[in-house]
């Protein structure tokens, strides 16, 4: 059976028009029927008419359209974000990540000795044994951090140039005011 | 017969360097989003103030306006954003669902009727008084569904929160909403059935 907040709850949802069809189809049966449902749904639709037609909007000073135009005669639209905003360089930086993720996990499954996992755990090789100097004296590590370089300069020149940009712009609209 | 420019065809021409015409989007909308940032902030000089900025902001990301939305849509999530981040830069309580202290505000607000006024009070009044003893969330949704005519996916997108959460905010909000009324204006009820 139904309560009586579910009945309101379903009703409610009649009346704002979200209901499915097939819930549609069952309340207007009910509606037919049932003198309960009849009753809360003519209370419903009223409460639904008072709401339509009561509820008032404050508003603002007399002034208020007016400081607005004042206030946005001091700036420009900005561009949208789609224009300075590539997505082929976000998805290059994303396909570049998930290689290198890739890759690893190839690397470590590739390398994973599986005849002597799970006989007492532990790293299969030791650590104090890595000659570390071997790894970062090779050709391909130092064109990967000299390219991390690179691209970390280029990142901090480009927000450098958008800052002295913008400060520029900022000095130009406060002289002009 | 002359029909008014729609928005749209507003923002285009804004977009197009004639600034003034967003004096008219102003006008249309102002009244819409000085009521909803009201039901967040009590002073008015405050509502105002954040509802400037509302159309600062609107005017400088207009070229972000894609128009998958409806442009209301898209004024009210900023409204709403810019209103939340005024009242976390002022430190003021955001009042919301889960507050405990939300109806003790309500019943404070409601000393300020005398029996008298409310006597008074048309149909009109009666649901504006009682609107303005809910939580600001729950007057927020009420009024973004019914006055603004935003439907239940719109006002998902302009408060950040799933539909189903909506339907069953705005749910919530006209049951507190009858309750406000049937404790603080009987006799308007009784007068209106």
């Amino acid at each position: 059976m139904d309560t009586n907040s579910n009945m309101e709850e379903r009703l409610w949802d009649y009346v704002d028009g979200i209901s499915s069809a097939h819930e549609k189809s069952v309340i207007e049966k009910l509606l037919e029927t049932d003198s309960e449902w009849r009753h809360k749904y003519k209370e419903i639709l009223k409460a639904n008419i008072l709401l339509q037609e009561s509820i008032d909007l404050d508003e603002p000073s007399m002034r208020f359209t007016q400081n607005v135009m004042e206030d946005i005669a001091k700036y420009k639209i900005a561009p949208a974000a789609s224009t300075y905003i590539n997505k082929k360089i976000i998805y290059g930086i994303a396909a570049v990540f998930l290689t290198i993720i890739v890759a690893m996990f190839v690397y470590v499954f590739a390398n994973v000795d599986w005849a002597t996992t799970g006989s007492g755990g532990g790293i299969p090789f030791d650590i104090s044994k890595i000659n570390y100097g071997k790894i970062f004296s090779s050709t391909y590590v130092n064109m990967f951090l000299m390219l991390n370089v690179m691209i970390g300069l280029v990142f901090l020149d480009k927000y450098l140039s958008v800052r002295k940009k913008k400060l520029l712009e900022q000095d130009l609209t406060n002289t002009s005011i | 017969m002359t029909t008014q420019p729609s928005d749209n065809d507003l923002i285009v021409q804004v977009l197009r360097g004639n600034q003034q015409m967003f004096a008219e989007l102003v006008k249309r909308y102002q009244n819409f989003v000085f009521t909803i940032i009201l039901r967040y902030v009590e002073s008015r000089e405050d509502a105002e103030e954040i509802s400037q900025d509302v159309f600062v902001k609107a005017y400088r990301s207009l070229a972000d306006f894609r128009g998958d939305s409806k442009f209301s849509t898209w004024l009210y999530t900023i409204t709403s954003t810019t209103c939340i981040t005024h009242l976390r830069r002022k430190k003021q309580d955001v009042f919301s669902l889960d507050q405990e202290n939300v109806f003790a505000r309500a019943e404070n607000l409601n000393s300020g009727f005398t029996a008298n006024e409310v006597e008074q009070k048309s149909k009109i009044n009666m649901v504006n008084s009682a609107i303005a003893l809910l939580s600001p969330d729950d007057a927020q949704v009420i009024t973004l569904f019914y006055k603004a005519e935003q439907s239940l996916d719109e006002i998902a997108t302009i408060m950040g929160l799933e539909t189903n959460t909506v339907k069953v905010r705005l749910h919530r909000a006209r049951q507190r909403l009858k309750e406000k009324m049937e404790k603080h204006f009987v006799a308007e009820l009784s007068d209106l059935k």
